[in-house]
């Protein structure tokens, strides 16, 4: 039962990135069920992020629809805490089909950021803002290509 | 001692002491997001304007963390938390509240920028201090979220410093301009840096360490910046117009909670 609740999941993309999954994103933190209550506990990227209630009713909808059921709670904790390093290789893939330079990996805080283009996969290439259109994203540029792109923000508990 | 959740609450002096740190987290947070909030399409350039603007958003998010604490403890929903309650039951400090500069938001906005800058630099330093404290907090759920707030927090200090220092260093009337600034935000500093009339109490419940620790923390972060700009360090601080954990506020604060509850009275049992 969990396994096919986790296939509905891979269904739900984020809202403002609408190739990736909520669980190649990091996001789901466990999925159990008890009798006929199904639990999925979500984690938060962003805390101000407005998509977080959009999710949480897409959620619900796909539970609804693929698996028939309305008995479905859906809870956002925060611990463990989200960090980018949560992202899955396939999420990381689906990431740069949007346009969007995945996250550095294993990101402590200190070290500068090495981001390669998400179109050319330069290595040369400049922040232009570390804040973005939505709270995840930063703005970049592409010398070898001469795009503008957008990066994930790396997160982590070290910083 | 560590307390789990809402139901281990040992004694009500726990609660009491919890509910007063919450209250003081909640509206620091929640009304510099408002402020901040106004500069909306007035900051110096555009890429400002956006980084600007994810930040009060993250930061309105924090503040909502802790009201959604203060709803799971018993203390009502979190929209009337932020919306409903008057002035004199705000725990914000004093100098939070105080209005980004001369006219408003619709009509001639003269916004201090300067005033804008070491406000939030300085207020995301002594955030960043009460955060790491926080992470070892005897009440695990406030742990946690400090941990998830200060991989925010992290881009907002790295922003304000950035902003600071250039500003500081500039010369001419932007120098002129900091130091000013500098001065004004110190006056009312210390509304930020105490911890009310129950910090004691926090403290010793392991809630979070003494202001007078917190305080020097704050201090240390600074001084390698206030060294390397000429700024008299230790910096010194002052609480001019009221404090603010006990509920004393000014006429921006009124002025403030008129224009952003405006949408929410006008019908407070409405779903958005």
């Amino acid at each position: 039962m969990t396994e096919m609740i986790w296939n509905v999941l891979h269904t739900v993309k984020d809202p403002e990135i609408d190739s990736i999954s909520i669980v190649d994103l990091g996001m789901v933190n466990r999925v159990s069920v008890e009798g006929d209550m199904i639990s999925i506990e979500l984690l938060p990227t962003f805390m101000g992020c407005p998509a977080l209630d959009i999710i949480k009713a897409n959620v619900l909808k796909a539970c609804k629809e693929q698996l028939g059921t309305e008995a479905v709670n859906v809870a956002f904790v925060y611990d463990p805490p989200w960090t980018s390093s949560r992202l899955t290789e396939e999420g990381r893939e689906s990431l740069k089909e949007f346009g969007i330079a995945p996250p550095p990996k294993d990101f402590t805080g200190v070290e500068d950021w090495k981001i390669h283009c998400p179109y050319c996969d330069s290595p040369y290439t400049s922040m232009e803002n570390l804040f973005g259109p939505t709270a995840c994203r930063s703005i970049l540029y592409c010398k070898q290509c001469k795009n503008p792109f957008e990066a994930m923000k790396p997160i982590s508990t070290m910083m | 001692m560590n307390v789990k959740s809402p139901d281990e609450i040992p004694n009500k002096e726990y609660k009491e002491a919890l509910l007063s740190l919450l209250y003081q987290l909640a509206d620091d947070d929640f009304i510099l997001a408002y402020r901040g909030s106004e500069w909306l399409g007035l900051a110096p350039h555009i890429e400002e304007d956006v980084a600007f603007s994810s930040i009060n958003q993250d930061t309105m998010g924090h503040a909502t963390m802790y009201y959604q604490m203060l709803e799971e403890l018993g203390e009502g929903s979190q929209d009337s938390l932020a919306h409903a309650r008057p002035s004199h039951e705000r725990r914000n400090a004093i100098l939070l509240e105080e209005v980004n500069g001369q006219g408003n938001y619709l009509e001639e906005p003269r916004y201090d920028w300067a005033f804008t800058v070491v406000r939030h630099y300085f207020y995301s330093v002594a955030k960043k201090v009460r955060i790491d404290s926080l992470k070892n907090s005897s009440y695990e759920p406030l742990a946690q979220l400090a941990i998830k707030i200060n991989t925010e927090l992290y881009y907002h200090l790295l922003h304000w410093k950035t902003w600071f220092m250039q500003l500081v260093n500039a010369g001419g009337e932007a120098s002129v301009k900091m130091r000013e600034a500098v001065k004004r935000v110190m006056d009312e500093f210390q509304g930020v840096l105490t911890l009310g009339p129950t910090g004691k109490e926090m403290a010793v419940m392991g809630l979070i360490e003494d202001e007078e620790n917190l305080k020097k923390r704050w201090e240390l972060s600074l001084q390698p910046v206030f060294q390397s700009t000429n700024l008299a360090f230790p910096p010194t601080t002052a609480m001019k117009k009221g404090n603010g954990r006990k509920g004393e506020h000014t006429a921006d604060l009124d002025q403030a909670l008129s224009t952003l509850s405006e949408v929410y009275n006008s019908d407070p049992a409405a779903t958005w």
